[in-house]
């Protein structure tokens, strides 16, 4: 495959500007000196700049300075051998295979290229030039020849090489302000004294990196994915890539951050709240769907722990994004009091095979074959509940009521805020041990141990958060006695499975204000 | 010499500047309530001190649906159309 050729300038041997098209006719041949059939071409070459060099151009285009040099020592050219050392001539023209031969008339323009050595095809382009110039055969025994060598892949197309190329180019994807950090810097340091960081080391995004990234998605690269708060600056799909790359993603979990900041950047999520609140609430992300296998995603053993890197990175991906292009920083619109390690990263997808109830992505209305991810924004967590010792299906519920009864103050009931249940698999077995424990009757049971009187509500020595004491005073006795559950209504209570198979250690994400003037949770489907 | 892509979003910050003092209140005050618990009474206490010092001055009271929440940009224009001053209380 080749691109038409294109206008270049370059110096040869001498120091001499060359300039394409001449204006003449011209040959212009691309060699690598480690290449044996370009080494085989090069005295064919000089042959045709000794026969026809009046009256065309005949130019060998070497792939790097050294490698030229040794080219003319070893071949004894005199034909001029131009520096292409930057590659990005051999980038524009766009072969893949080293010598690549064009024969071109005095605008530029011409037959297809030659790559690689087959004679016949050769002698036919020694032919096509004689006869074009009126001029006599060169001097060259093709009977000496081989009759077929295959060529070297082009330098250009090293894929590190590539994708420099492919950043630098006219109509590459690539928009963002470029930094310049002189090699006497420390690059790391470097981007820790820009703020890019959130205290944790970057993977440089240079432009290959952001490119290789890009490949993770059929989207524009200029494509507005979101308008972020608190700044509502728009990220487009490079401003993305960029971040995730920072993070450490690799290109394939791209649509995953592209789907998450979708979700967290709607009204319903409300990322600037989320962000400013004293309280320091952060997204949680759960991924379902089969892209959980596709990336690797850790499900089982320490799903809500470190080492796996679409867990760690994914996550990450998001918080950086918000952070550089939304501009949330601590100290500036963000204003958690203590914040939360969840704002570094909390990822992790739903163990759907060790699940006996209907994945989290099926339940909020996606097909169990879409890939969704669902972004809650959650204050604390993930927050142990342990039972070693429960064997009855509704002491197992039971304790996972008890578990969550403790979110913001054990004493607070009735509250309109989301809880996200991550249930281990042992859990489950004990649930299950009866028959068929539907996430209905789960809910139910959370609700019912955690139904406490009103009274212990109420404002005391020991605590004075709750129902004050003056508002208490107004009540009758009967409501005072009343039970109330600790969520006020049981569609607070989302439910997940996750976690080894060894382990009675249940986790519990506890919430943030929600609804309308807070945040409801936010399910996007992943376009992969 | 490595070159890596700019990852914010490139906006200049533009520094602002204090509107200049005039020294006196005239024209009409908004009270802006962003809804956070007691915010009220605090307006309530401001409100009255202005009508005492400034009996002349308007007082219009709003309030954020949600101090959660940025203020939705209806209120935001009906505010800096009415008002030729704001007050925004936080408060708890």
């Amino acid at each position: 495959m080749s691109a038409a050729p294109s206008g270049f300038s370059l110096t040869d041997q001498n120091g001499q500007t060359r300039a394409f098209p001449t204006g003449r006719p011209s040959l212009i041949a691309f060699l690598k000196e480690d290449c044996n059939t370009c080494n085989l071409v090069a005295p064919i070459l000089e042959a045709f700049h000794q026969a026809w060099g009046e009256q065309a151009d005949i130019w060998v285009l070497g792939q790097s300075k050294d490698g030229n040099q040794i080219l003319q020592d070893r071949h004894g050219l005199t034909l001029p051998v131009l520096d292409d050392s930057a590659l990005k001539t051999s980038f524009a023209w766009g072969f893949e295979i080293v010598p690549a031969v064009y024969w071109l008339d005095a605008e530029g323009q011409g037959g297809p290229c030659v790559e690689g050595f087959v004679r016949t095809e050769w002698q036919a382009l020694a032919q096509q030039i004689s006869a074009d110039l009126k001029a006599s055969d060169c001097d060259v025994v093709w009977a000496d020849l081989p009759d077929w060598r295959p060529g070297c892949g082009s330098k250009h197309l090293d894929p590190e090489i590539h994708d420099r190329l492919l950043a630098e180019a006219d109509n590459s994807p690539i928009r963002a302000r470029r930094i310049e950090i002189a090699s006497s810097d420390d690059l790391d340091e470097f981007m820790f004294d820009q703020g890019f960081s959130d205290g944790l080391p970057l993977v440089p995004p240079t432009p290959e990196r952001v490119l290789r990234m890009l490949s993770g998605t059929q989207r524009g690269s200029q494509e507005i994915v979101a308008v972020v708060p608190p700044n509502m600056a728009p990220a487009t799909v490079e401003k993305v890539a960029i971040n995730a790359v920072m993070a450490g993603c690799r290109p394939e979990y791209l649509p995953v951050v592209i789907a998450a900041l979708e979700a967290v950047c709607t009204d319903e999520f409300n990322m600037h709240g989320v962000t400013a609140t004293t309280m320091g609430a952060s997204p949680v992300l759960v991924i379902n769907g089969p892209i959980r296998q596709k990336l690797g995603m850790n499900m089982k053993l320490g799903a809500l722990g470190p080492d796996n890197r679409a867990n760690a990175t994914i996550g990450r991906a998001l918080r950086l994004i918000i952070r550089n292009v939304g501009g949330a920083k601590p100290g500036g619109v963000d204003r958690s009091t203590l914040s939360t390690p969840m704002k570094f990263t909390m990822c992790f997808p739903e163990w759907e095979e060790g699940s006996p109830w209907e994945p989290l992505h099926v339940e909020r209305g996606f097909a169990a074959s879409d890939s969704v991810v669902t972004a809650f924004a959650m204050t604390s967590g993930p927050v142990q509940i342990v039972d070693q010792e429960s064997r009855q299906p509704d002491q197992i519920a039971g304790t996972l009521g008890l578990g969550l009864e403790g979110m913001f103050l054990a004493k607070i009931h009735r509250m309109p805020v989301d809880a996200l249940l991550v249930v281990c698999p042992e859990h489950v077995k004990t649930l299950l041990s009866d028959g068929p424990y539907s996430k209905a009757r789960l809910r139910d049971r959370i609700q019912e141990v955690t139904r406490r009187p009103l009274r212990d509500m109420v404002a005391n020595e020991i605590s004075g958060a709750g129902i004050p004491l003056a508002s208490a005073a107004k009540m009758t006795e009967a409501q005072l006695d009343m039970l109330v559950p600790k969520f006020s209504s049981d569609q607070h209570i989302h439910i997940v499975v996750a976690g080894s198979e060894a382990g009675k250690f249940s986790a519990a994400f506890h919430g943030w204000v929600t609804g309308p003037a807070g945040s409801v949770s936010v399910s996007r489907k992943i376009e992969c | 010499m490595t070159t890596i892509l700019d990852p914010t979003d490139e906006r200049v910050p533009v520094e602002r500047q204090i509107t200049a003092r005039t020294g006196d209140i005239s024209g009409i005050v908004g009270l802006l309530d962003i809804h956070k618990p007691r915010g009220n009474i605090l307006l309530d206490e401001l409100e009255l001190l202005l009508a005492t010092r400034y009996p002349k001055v308007e007082l219009r009271r709003y309030t954020k649906p949600t101090f959660a929440k940025p203020c939705p940009s209806d209120l935001r224009l009906q505010i800096r159309s009415e008002c030729d001053y704001l007050v925004e209380a936080l408060a708890d």
